[in-house]
């Protein structure tokens, strides 16, 4: 019985699924009425070539040759881009952890950038990189969608997922101290303003990927307060956007409901505090096999940084069989932050017909392909 | 819980009737902390008196499904002559309890009552958004009688089919701090701190629970989650005093996960997993997913371990107020955490005659509610568990 149903569920959802994504062409329409207000919206300036400018963080490990796979495609794809690589090996800055200047003008000037995985080195007193850039920018929203990929079998099929959370307060403010010997305090901060911003976000992020739905997790029944303010902004700035159908769900709901059938989640975007969000995204992953094949981007006002949020992997590193999938899936959704949608479409068709087809997989995937392989199979689809 | 445990404790009966004097009880062996060795248990806090040769046993059937399952259990242990007189509370945490103006005094009820009698059964509580100012009843219970220690056993029930296999893992949490502290204060307008606690000697005996358990359960790993690389101060404390401890239990493999990694791990490679040990919030989320894995709400077993007070209720809290009064309720999580109950009692005949029909019904697959894919009622479920229990005599 319980096999049966499972076998009979993806098939309508799969009937389901076809809809939203015919309406795309409109959902633009609808994005366009409201970019007065538009949260996060990008505003970069092309160059002399008629070419976006784009900070490129290759990091470390792997970092260089999944960075030349992305760039390698979108090159095949004639992606309007120009690629600015800049380095952001940390320095120290009135003992503070700080990234060079250069890198930070060149992100402030292009407004995006892509990341590759960056070492965070382990030692007292060193602030993560990926924190520093994030506080640095005030990228308060962060994005990760999670999409099956056809050709790596995971228990979970279909699953089509979109996450946002809020990226600079909550239980990761950083605020924290000792009462007396034994007795720590964690503050955990929620602000009107912060959760005004990133759920305004969610709303047209909605929008813009034509979701219907827009559902706020938080555990209010709990901290009444805090999440419950959380909760109140979701409902005011629900009335602004009646298109979009509102509600609010338990963490433990939504944790449970999420493994036990992800599917129910592929109509909406969900919208969370730092920590639920955090822990969330990383689960959905697991339902589709892994960081590495999941993308992420970071969202803030001025600037936006998309990146890859798997390990730098110094094990596999200069032999050529990273996979460059993580990278490539965020690029694309930096394409349809800058509004280059038919570019993206265009990669996303060819990569994921790769990954489907199953003949040029790399080792992670189960297949023994290079890097430089799957990259050259992408490319002769396009 | 299951069949290794149901043969184990065979096993361990033959052994008892051998040795009487070195009779060692499951439940209490992970419920003194302190003692490594088994058969010191006898001194043990956990020994609830008998009158008239019947336990007395507080029962909080609770919101929702509550009352339909605690019915089952009632049925399912009258008919195994099980000695156990229930002392029945029904607090509920519904907003229409509180226009009768009695909620507080049942409450207060139900406390007074479980620290008489050590023991307790108990369906989950709903808590309102709305209610500010009020703590949840459940949190409420367990810092109140200082019940520090949730257990969730999550494993496959054998027969019933999911998209994970082999999974045997046992979520520990911390119940009495952390996020649930209930402090929270509005510094200015729109702008909300709410504070998480962690402090040493709560770590510290949550952290040597975990271990004393996995011993007594023979269970080989104890894994600490933690978000230490975020919260240097506060998970840091936790997992600190989890890496200090571990020191003295060096046949136990101990290792520690971030939470966020766990989580992943959890619904790709669950089967790395044996005993997990956290504070209050990951073990929320954690027990959700992990209950996920093997069935839902419906089929996971738990219990509250306190200083002196035991309560046991289903391990992953779902109310189910959606299917209130419908009749479709799956009773098997009250019931195993009856029947953990009664290990608990040293009454491990009854324990394992009552599981045992259960894993029967559960895994001929032809009676199942609605959760685990049947279409069999409530009642039709714990009949099946009768008809099964009168068949095994």
């Amino acid at each position: 019985m319980f096999a049966l149903r499972s076998i009979a569920a993806p098939a309508q959802r799969q009937c389901m699924r076809a809809a939203p994504r015919a309406t795309v062409p409109f959902s633009l329409q609808i994005q366009r009425q409201y970019s007065q207000e538009r949260v996060a919206k990008f505003n970069g300036k092309k160059d002399s070539n008629g070419n976006y400018p784009v900070s490129l963080i290759e990091g470390d490990g792997i970092g260089p040759e999944i960075a030349v796979a992305v760039k390698d495609i979108f090159a095949a794809a004639k992606t309007p881009i120009t690629w600015e690589p800049i380095n952001v090996d940390p320095i120290l800055k009135n003992g503070k952890t700080a990234i060079p200047d250069a890198a930070i003008e060149s992100i402030k000037r292009n407004k995006i950038a892509l990341k590759g995985p960056l070492a965070t080195p382990i030692g007292k007193g060193h602030v993560s990189l990926n924190l520093t850039l994030r506080r640095t920018f005030n990228l308060f929203a962060n994005l990760r969608p999670c999409r099956s990929v056809a050709g790596y079998k995971t228990p979970y099929d279909n699953v089509d997922t979109v996450l946002i959370r809020e990226n600079t307060e909550g239980e990761y403010s950083g605020i924290e101290h000792v009462v007396v010997d034994g007795v720590v305090q964690s503050i955990k901060l929620i602000t009107r303003d912060a959760s005004e911003r990133v759920l305004r976000f969610a709303f047209q992020h909605a929008q813009a990927i034509g979701r219907k739905k827009v559902r706020a997790v938080h555990k209010a029944t709990i901290m009444k307060m805090s999440d419950g303010l959380f909760l109140n902004v979701a409902n005011e700035i629900a009335k602004e956007f009646p298109d979009i159908e509102f509600d609010a769900e338990l963490l433990d709901n939504t944790c449970l409901k999420m493994t036990t059938d992800p599917l129910p989640y592929n109509d909406k975007v969900l919208v969370m505090p730092n920590l639920y969000g955090d822990i969330l995204s990383d689960m959905c992953a697991g339902l589709i096999g892994g960081l590495g094949l999941t993308p992420s981007g970071n969202i803030g006002d001025e600037c936006s940084i998309f990146e890859a949020v798997h390990g730098s992997a110094p094990d596999i590193a200069g032999k050529g069989l990273a996979n460059p999938t993580a990278l490539l899936l965020s690029s694309m959704m930096m394409l349809r932050h800058m509004s280059l949608n038919e570019y993206a479409d265009k990669i996303e068709k060819a990569a994921f017909a790769t990954l489907a087809e199953g003949k040029a997989l790399t080792g992670d995937l189960g297949g023994k392909a290079s890097t430089q392989e799957f990259t050259k199979a992408i490319i002769d689809k396009l | 819980m299951l069949s290794r445990h149901s043969s184990r404790t065979a096993q361990r009966l033959l052994r008892a009737a051998a040795k009487p004097s070195q009779r060692l009880n499951l439940a209490r062996g992970f419920a003194s902390v302190q003692d490594e060795n088994p058969s010191t248990i006898q001194s043990d806090l956990f020994k609830p008196t008998k009158y008239g040769g019947k336990y007395t046993v507080t029962l909080i059937p609770g919101d929702g499904i509550g009352a339909e399952v605690a019915e089952s259990v009632k049925t399912v242990f009258k008919a195994d002559n099980v000695p156990i007189t229930w002392e029945q509370v029904d607090v509920t945490g519904l907003e229409e309890g509180k226009t009768t103006g009695r909620t507080e005094d049942a409450f207060n009820d139900a406390v007074a009552s479980l620290r008489r009698n050590k023991l307790g059964l108990k369906g989950i509580l709903h808590t309102p958004i709305s209610r500010s100012g009020h703590q949840s009843f459940n949190v409420a219970m367990r810092q109140e009688l200082d019940i520090y220690a949730s257990i969730s056993l999550i494993k496959n029930i054998p027969g019933l089919q999911t998209r994970h296999k082999d999974i045997d893992l046992c979520i520990i949490r911390e119940n009495t701090e952390g996020e649930y502290s209930g402090l929270e204060h509005q510094s200015v307008p729109g702008v909300v701190e709410s504070l998480k606690i962690i402090t040493r000697a709560k770590s510290e005996r949550i952290a040597k629970f975990a271990f004393s358990f996995a011993l007594a359960n023979h269970r080989k790993k104890v894994t600490c989650i933690h978000k230490a690389n975020i919260m240097k101060l506060a998970d840091g404390l936790f997992r600190g005093t989890f890496n200090r401890l571990a020191q003295d239990y060096p046949q136990l493999e101990c290792n520690d996960m971030i939470v966020d990694n766990a989580s992943m791990q959890c619904v790709s490679r669950p089967q790395q997993f044996d005993v997990m040990v956290m504070p209050n919030l990951y073990g929320g989320i954690l027990s959700n997913i992990a209950a996920a894995l093997v069935g839902g709400p419906g089929v996971v077993p738990g219990c509250n371990m306190g200083r002196d007070v035991a309560v046991f209720e289903p391990g992953c809290r779902h109310v189910g107020l959606d299917i209130q009064g419908k009749d479709q309720a799956n009773p098997t999580a009250l019931l195993l955490s009856g029947a953990m109950l009664l290990r608990h009692l040293g009454l491990d005949d009854h324990a394992n005659r009552i599981s045992n029909a259960i894993y029967d019904v559960i895994g001929q697959g032809k009676i199942r509610t609605r959760d685990m894919g049947g279409d069999a009622t409530n009642h039709q479920f714990t009949r099946a568990i009768l008809d099964s229990m009168e068949k095994a005599l």
